[in-house]
Formats: C-alpha cells, sequence, structure tokens
C-alpha cells in the first residue's frame, strides 16, 4: 500500500473532519524526581495513524503507555475516547477495554494457549459466550494468517509469530483505538516484515493507531503524522514525507541522520 | 571459480556409533568407571552397601512377628543365632493403635470411611482428566470428615452447611450478570457498589452460624435423635492425629499463603505492613512455642467456661505456621513472573482479583510448586511435634508403648515403623510434585 499524494491530501481532509479520539493537554509525568513527560499537547483524529520516533529514554513509550494509564500522570488531562483517565478505577477499566496494546516484548500468557491467549479477556472482562469468544478469536487468528497455530502454547511460536497473536489477542476485545509499543524492536530481522504488514492491514481498515517505532519505512508508508520527542518533549511532527525530508530542528537532523545513515 | 577455497563435493553418510559408547557396556563405562577416581569412587561405595546390607538384611528378617514381649523376642532370636535380630511383635500387636491412637475400637470404620472419601475428593485435584466438578467434593468433604471423626447429632453438619450454601445462593441470586443493563432496584445498586454484595455474602451466612444454626440443629436432634456417638480429641492418636492436622493444615495454609503473599506486595500501606509483620512473627517463632501458646495460653484469653477443642487450637496455629512459610514461597514464585504478565493483563482490562486468578496465580504457582511441596512435606512431619504438649501422634506413641513392661527397651523397631507410615506419605507427596512440575513443563 503506497498512497499517492493526491490521496494523502483527500486523507488528510477527512481526517479533519473526525472527532478526537484522544486529547492529551498540558501532560506532565515525573519517575520519582525524573520529569519524564514535559507539557505533552497531543490531539489524535479517529482513523489516524501516528508514529512516534525518538532516541531511547525520550519518553515516547512512557507517553503511550500514560494513553491507557499502564502509567499514571501527575498533570494535565488525558481525554481517551470521551472518557478522561482520572485515578477512577471506572474510567479507567472503560478505556483500557476500548483501546489495545502491543508490547515489545508480547507479554503473551505461557500457560494458555493461542486460542486461550486470545478469549480469555473476552470471557472474563467483556462476558462474551464461549462459543462466540472462539469464533472472534479465530476470525483474528485467521486475519493475522496463523490460524493453524490456535492450539499451540506462545513457547512453541517464532517471535513474529507471537507478536501476530499479541496484535490478535488486543483485536478481539474490538479496541476503538490500538496502541504499539516497539512492537518490532525484540524480532529478528526476517520476522519484522509479517509484523509490520499485519499492523499495515490493520491500518488499512481504518484503526486509530499509536504505533512507538524505529522502523521509518514504515512510518513513510502507512504514517499521517510523525512525531519526534527528545528528553520527554515533542520537539517536531510534521506528516511523513516533510518529516523526513525536510526536517526543522536541529535535534531532528541528527536522529534522522543517524538512523537513516547506514 | 579461482577464489572458492574448499567446495565439499559429496555429503558424508551416516555411521553407527562406536559400540563401546551404546547398550550395558557403554552404559557402565561412561556412569560408572568414567575415569580412575569415579572407578575408585564407585567401588567404595559399592563396597559402602554390601557392609550395610550384609547386616541390616539378616536384623530385618528375624522372625519375631508372632512374640508377645520383648523377652520372648530376645529367645526366639537367641534360638536361631547369636540374637541380633529386630523385634518385630510390637509391630504385630500396637499396629492399630499407630493407626488410630486410642479410638474407640467398634467406631474404627468411621475414620476409615474418612480415609477413602479423602482419597476420592482429592482426586479429582490431582488427576485433571476427571471431571471437574468432582472437585465440589472439596466442599462437601470438610463438613462429612468432622463429623464422622468426632460423631454428634447429623442436623450440625447439615445445618452448618446450609450456611455456606445461603452465602452462595446470595452471591449467586443477586450478582449482576453482563447483560442487566436496564434492571431496576436492587440489582442496580449492588452493580454500582459491588462491595454490598460482597458484604452480604460474607454477613448472611455469619448471622445464620452464630444465631440460628445452633437452635435449629438442636430442635431438629430433638425431634429426630439421629447421629453418630460423640468421640472426644483426647481419643485420637496416631496416624490418624497426623492426618487430620497435616491435611486440614495444608488443605487451609495454602489458600491463606496466597492471600498473604499477595498482601505483602500490596501497594495498600496497612494491609502490607500487616502481612509482613505477620508472616516474620510466625518465621521468626520456632513451631513449638505456638503449639504451647495453643494449649495453654489460648485458654488463658478464652472466657471461662469456652471449651475450645485441642485439636482445633492446634490445627489453626500449625496452618497459620504453613501459611507463614507458603507465603513466602508463592512470593518468590510472583517475583519470577515478568511484570510484562502484569502489564498485558492490566492492557486487556483485567481486574486485579481477575488477573491473579486466570493469569498470575496459575503461573507463580506452577513456578513455585518445588516450594509449595516441601512446605506441605515439613508441616506433616512437623505434626509429630504435638508430642510435646500430650497429644499421641505416632512419634508420642513410641513413648507409651516402651512404658509397657512387655516393651521397654524396644526403640528402632517401632521408629522405623513409624518413618515407613511418614515416607510413604512425604515420598508419594515428592513425586506427585514432580510429575506435576514434569506435565506442566511439556506445555511451554
Amino acid at each position: 500500500m503506497v498512497i499517492s499524494m493526491e490521496d494523502k491530501k483527500a486523507r488528510a481532509e477527512m481526517l479533519a473532519l473526525n472527532d478526537h479520539a484522544i486529547e492529551i493537554s498540558g501532560m506532565n509525568k515525573w519517575f520519582g524526581t525524573f520529569h519524564v513527560l514535559r507539557d505533552i499537547n497531543l490531539n489524535v483524529k479517529i482513523g489516524e495513524r501516528i508514529v512516534v520516533a525518538g532516541p531511547s529514554g525520550s519518553g515516547k513509550s512512557t507517553l503511550i503507555r500514560c494513553v491507557n494509564r499502564l502509567e499514571e500522570h501527575q498533570s494535565g488531562k488525558i481525554v481517551v475516547d470521551g472518557t478522561e483517565l482520572t485515578s477512577d478505577i471506572k474510567n479507567i477499566d472503560k478505556v483500557r477495554s476500548e483501546v489495545g496494546m502491543v508490547f515489545q516484548h508480547f507479554n503473551l500468557f505461557p500457560h494458555l494457549t493461542i486460542l486461550e491467549n486470545c478469549t480469555l479477556a473476552p470471557l472474563w472482562v467483556r462476558k462474551t459466550a464461549k462459543k462466540e469468544a472462539d469464533e472472534i478469536a479465530m476470525r483474528f487468528l485467521e486475519k493475522v494468517k496463523i490460524p493453524e497455530q490456535a492450539a499451540k502454547y506462545p513457547g512453541q511460536l517464532s517471535g513474529g509469530q507471537q507478536q501476530r497473536v499479541a496484535i490478535a489477542r488486543s483485536l478481539c476485545m474490538m479496541p476503538r483505538i490500538m496502541l504499539f509499543d516497539e512492537p518490532t524492536s525484540a524480532l529478528d530481522p526476517e520476522m519484522i516484515k509479517e509484523v509490520l504488514d499485519t499492523m499495515i492491514e490493520l491500518a488499512d481498515d481504518g484503526m486509530t493507531m499509536i504505533v512507538v517505532s524505529h522502523e521509518m519505512g514504515f512510518a513513510r508508508q502507512v504514517a499521517d503524522r510523525v512525531i519526534f520527542m527528545d528528553e520527554g518533549q515533542i520537539v517536531e511532527q510534521n506528516e511523513p514525507e516533510e518529516f523526513f525530508n525536510n526536517p526543522q530542528s536541529e535535534r531532528t537532523k541528527l536522529f534522522l541522520s543517524q538512523i537513516l545513515g547506514h | 571459480m579461482k577464489n572458492v577455497l574448499y567446495v565439499r563435493k559429496e555429503m558424508l553418510a551416516e555411521q553407527s556409533p562406536p559400540p563401546s559408547s551404546i547398550g550395558a557396556v557403554g552404559w557402565i563405562k561412561q556412569n560408572l568407571f568414567n575415569g580412575w577416581f569415579n572407578s575408585i569412587l564407585t567401588l567404595i561405595s559399592l563396597f559402602l552397601i554390601y557392609s550395610i546390607l550384609i547386616n541390616l538384611i539378616p536384623w530385618l528378617l528375624s522372625p519375631t512377628w508372632q512374640a508377645n514381649s520383648l523377652t520372648e523376642c530376645r529367645e526366639i532370636n537367641n534360638a536361631i543365632k547369636d540374637g541380633g535380630g529386630a523385634c518385630w511383635g510390637v509391630i504385630t500387636e500396637r499396629w492399630p493403635q499407630f493407626i488410630f491412637g486410642f479410638y474407640t475400637r467398634d467406631e474404627i470404620w468411621r475414620p476409615v470411611l474418612v480415609f477413602l472419601f479423602l482419597l476420592i475428593t482429592i482426586a479429582p485435584v490431582l488427576i485433571d482428566w476427571l471431571p471437574r466438578k468432582l472437585l465440589l467434593l472439596l466442599v462437601v468433604f470438610p463438613y462429612v470428615a468432622v463429623w464422622l471423626l468426632w460423631g454428634g447429632p447429623v442436623w450440625s453438619p447439615l445445618v452448618s452447611f446450609l450456611g455456606l450454601l445461603l452465602g452462595y445462593c446470595t452471591w449467586h441470586f443477586l450478582k449482576p450478570t453482563a447483560n442487566t443493563g436496564g434492571a431496576v432496584g436492587h440489582v442496580q445498586l449492588l452493580s454500582k457498589h459491588p462491595f454490598i454484595l460482597v458484604i452480604m455474602t460474607i454477613a448472611i451466612p455469619i448471622v445464620w452460624w452464630s444465631f440460628l444454626a445452633t437452635p435449629l440443629s438442636n430442635s431438629l436432634t430433638d425431634i429426630f435423635p439421629w447421629g453418630l456417638k460423640v468421640l472426644p480429641s483426647r481419643n485420637f492418636g496416631g496416624l490418624l492425629l497426623s492426618l487430620t492436622i497435616g491435611v486440614t493444615a495444608i488443605f487451609f495454609s495454602l489458600p491463606l499463603g496466597v492471600l498473604l503473599a499477595l498482601g505483602r506486595q500490596s501497594d495498600l500501606l496497612i494491609v502490607k505492613v500487616l502481612c509482613v509483620w505477620f508472616i516474620e512473627f510466625i518465621r521468626g517463632v520456632p513451631l513449638i512455642t505456638l503449639l504451647f501458646v495453643a494449649s495453654t495460653l489460648l485458654n488463658i484469653f478464652m472466657p471461662p467456661g469456652t471449651n475450645f477443642d485441642i485439636i482445633l487450637r492446634v490445627v489453626i496455629m500449625v496452618t497459620l505456621f504453613s501459611a507463614a512459610y507458603l507465603a513466602e514461597v508463592v512470593r518468590g514464585g510472583l517475583a519470577g513472573l515478568d511484570t510484562g504478565q502484569y502489564e498485558g493483563a492490566n492492557a486487556l482490562g483485567f481486574s486485579y482479583w481477575k488477573a491473579q486468578r486466570l493469569i498470575i496465580m496459575p503461573q507463580a504457582l506452577k513456578i513455585s510448586i518445588p516450594g509449595i511441596v516441601s512446605t506441605f512435606i515439613g508441616i506433616f512431619k512437623d505434626t509429630t511435634l504435638v508430642s510435646v504438649i500430650g497429644l499421641m501422634d505416632p512419634l508420642g506413641l513410641t513413648t507409651a508403648i516402651r512404658a509397657d513392661m512387655a516393651w521397654n527397651g524396644v526403640y528402632w523397631e517401632i521408629n522405623i515403623f513409624v518413618a515407613v507410615l511418614f515416607f510413604v506419605f512425604c515420598f508419594s507427596m515428592s513425586r506427585y510434585s514432580m510429575y506435576l512440575e514434569r506435565k506442566l513443563q511439556k506445555k511451554n
């Protein structure tokens, strides 16, 4: 899927009409006394695909972990799909059931089969009937192209397959937003493509996505917007062509030269 | 082709290994005579085993099973040869006491029945292809076992069990289900404040047990005086006593230990501090001290006239003791889990308790199996300590038996018998845990 410039323009116009899926304003977070996220302002439209890049320790993972409150922010406001994240456990549960997340290390449940991994949350959190949950799980396992592995355990699968299962597991909860936290960083090079293909397919279906990734090819191809973070702040954001071809800040130029240089 | 240094033209065929490395000869060479040092060790070990067995076997085989006293044993042994054999007559005569203590002989069918019922009850726990519904026996077993062992009117366990059923019904029928969105009244109240339901589920059975159960079972007994002969706790002894204390402590200490382990990791400061203090206190005090507290001190704190059964007191102490140790074992298992498991569960929207039950505990307990079973085995053996507060466990009985003039001076035989009794149970537990580990290992 390569989008032409005209399509991109049309897409941007279409997205502009959509409501916000995520609104973050004036958000700050500290780990102890370390100011890890500083005055973050970020709005994400429904259907928008955002890639977050930046050097390690720049706070990009922490940022998306705040969106489903795996990390707690100390000041500012985060509204996800109309629900504000506060210490109210009801709101947190509501947001988490609508936001799927894929981790660097997959975090599959090793004591359950692939199918059970995918049906556990629908059965116990959504209270879906067993038969329906199985059907949904098989549908998404087919979507990520590993239905034949359903009866195996995570430890029997390759890293790329495990990550695709993790994507399917998130999708089984029918999320409206998907967060990806460096989904390909722990994978062998030959497995990265199969995971990225799955993510591209998901993007095609119109999923709202925030992806923390160093895969600049993926960003160029799929992202509506690339966000560059450093030292806990958003340094630069732009649509991918401009971002890669015409970076504005010195920090961004340095970063791009380092990761694209070889 | 100039730059190629080496190219293989044809692949090598598979060959069989040299004969000295396979078969019996290969095995012996590899495992027993692998180098001169190991060969010497093997020979010394074989000599040691030989010299122990050559002395032990004739002693074990002494034909004294029918003797009625130590003197008679010695006569039989002297008649054969130089009189060094064991005296097994004491086992023939006293084995029912080792098993049942001073339990009334005519009522011995009761503990036997309980033991069979125990085997049936734990079968579905141990063997996973049995129907899961059989696990419900776990709920029924304590009531049946207590009633059969101690006796009393049939109504007491029934009425007490009814309290448990009441609690279950409260939970089951008032629990808000997934699709009661438009429901009114109590359902809406309960789905907004789920803790009200939890309190009701706990409070209703407690009210039942404290105020209604005793009068009801008394009046039912007045009308239908069916029941079993009451047997007091001092009749309990031998393996029966050890199993009663051991099984009850094992049964209740695992859930308690898991809760303590979770409490110790809790974000709630008070809960955490209480759990840490409890665990450290119990682990810092010898079990014998706790047993003395159970046998003497507890009575001082009780209102005068209350008869708090000694076995119950001991069971509570042993359970707490075992739970503190299990808590640390389970904590080790929890520490072995990747934080990603918690994050994965949270991100999917699991609540704390659901995540613990479905994702964290199955893995943490699996890691902790060796430690848990070690603690169980330790606790089962520690039940012999109750002899210091005057309860007649198998070891306590050995002293009582030597007090008999006929058997004064018998040491080895009865201690070996007790050792064999305990070994059977502890070894089975150990083997089962290894089987369980291997089975769970296969999955991943």
